[in-house]
């Protein structure tokens, strides 16, 4: 019975494209506290709701990288989320997180953030664009088409969204599926 | 029918692919069975837990019979070193499967439109009619699945 309740509340839980981005305070790797309205200088956010045990979260690393890479100096950097407990895999612990070096901010989720998202898996992804009062979802879903295979990606479906945001245009499509790993919450 | 045999293991062993339309075509094929789907990898730690439940006697008592498909998330790269070793070591008798697609936005919609995508997840079908459940299951909630689709 509460296993039911909690699918439904997830369900209205999900925030959709146009929606407000629900701010956040989490720690980082470098052992601070982050905000989402700590970015309001930057043009929008990717945020990536990942781990490190997932094996699709770990076929994302690279690209995850290259995406901070390429979109950072762009106004568009990369923010990860760890939303799981590492009870179910010690991997996804904080310390592992900061072994990892990420040049992006990597926050543990122990607050439920996931939930406000409507994240459902590993790796979940979120563009977030700068409107004036803070942040605006404008895509939900999927890095690209490919998960298990870099070399097969035939089409980008967040660089494609990012793009069009910048060119002032709406995401097409504004909402993918995504295949990932369930989340084992705080 | 593309049907991949990828043939390995010590006593020939051996786990076909299949794509989401070829799962589905077969599935919905005969209405005197109850198949029941399971979506499942050997590196997702609740999906492995849950496995027992499809073995469980219970499924023996309805009133049709019922038919176990295990579909697996497991990649390419590690159907000879985990999961062949996996279902050996666990005398799993039931018939599996590994899922052979590349683009999930293209197939999640086609078992579930409310699939977000995570594993496990198990469908129930029956002829035309069918259930669906995304996350894991205890044997009481899989029969209460099962139930949705009975006729």
């Amino acid at each position: 019975m509460a296993f039911a309740l909690l699918m439904i509340s997830e369900a209205f839980a999900q925030v959709k494209v146009g929606d407000k981005a629900p701010d956040f305070k989490l720690v980082n790797t470098d052992y601070t506290q982050l905000s989402l309205s700590d970015y309001k200088d930057e043009a929008g956010v990717i945020l990536i709701f990942t781990c490190n045990h997932c094996p699709y979260a770990k076929f994302y690393e690279a690209r995850i990288d290259k995406l901070h890479r390429a979109y950072a100096p762009k106004g568009y950097p990369v923010v990860a989320i760890n939303p799981n407990d590492s009870v179910q895999y010690k991997t996804d612990g904080f310390s592992h997180m900061v072994k990892k070096g990420y040049e992006y901010a990597y926050l543990l989720d122990n607050t439920g953030v996931y939930k406000a998202y409507g994240a459902s898996k590993t790796p979940h992804t979120f563009l977030l664009t700068r409107v004036n009062e803070g942040f605006k979802v404008a895509y939900i879903g999927a890095i690209d088409d490919s998960p298990q295979d870099a070399n097969q990606v035939k089409v980008r479906y967040l660089e494609n969204a990012i793009s069009a945001v910048m060119a002032g245009k709406e995401a097409d499509p504004n909402l993918t599926k995504a295949i990932g790993c369930s989340i084992k919450p705080f | 029918m593309t049907m991949l045999l990828v043939v390995a293991g010590l006593r020939g062993q051996s786990i076909s692919d299949t794509s989401i339309d070829h799962l589905l075509a077969r599935v919905q094929s005969n209405s005197d069975t109850i198949y029941v789907v399971n979506f499942w990898a050997t590196w997702c730690h609740p999906c492995v837990a849950e496995l027992p439940i499809f073995s469980s006697e219970r499924l023996n008592t309805l009133k049709y019979p019922t038919k176990v498909i295990l579909v697996s998330l497991d990649f390419k790269n590690q159907v000879d070193k985990q999961l062949i070793p996996f279902i050996q070591k666990k005398g799993i008798s039931h018939e599996v499967f590994l899922l052979n697609e590349r683009n999930p936005n293209e197939w999640i919609d086609k078992i579930d439109k409310s699939w977000s995508g995570a594993i496990p997840a198990t469908l129930i079908y029956q002829g035309r009619t069918k259930a669906f459940h995304e996350g894991e299951l205890s044997v009481a909630q899989l029969l209460d699945l099962i139930n949705q689709t009975s006729h």
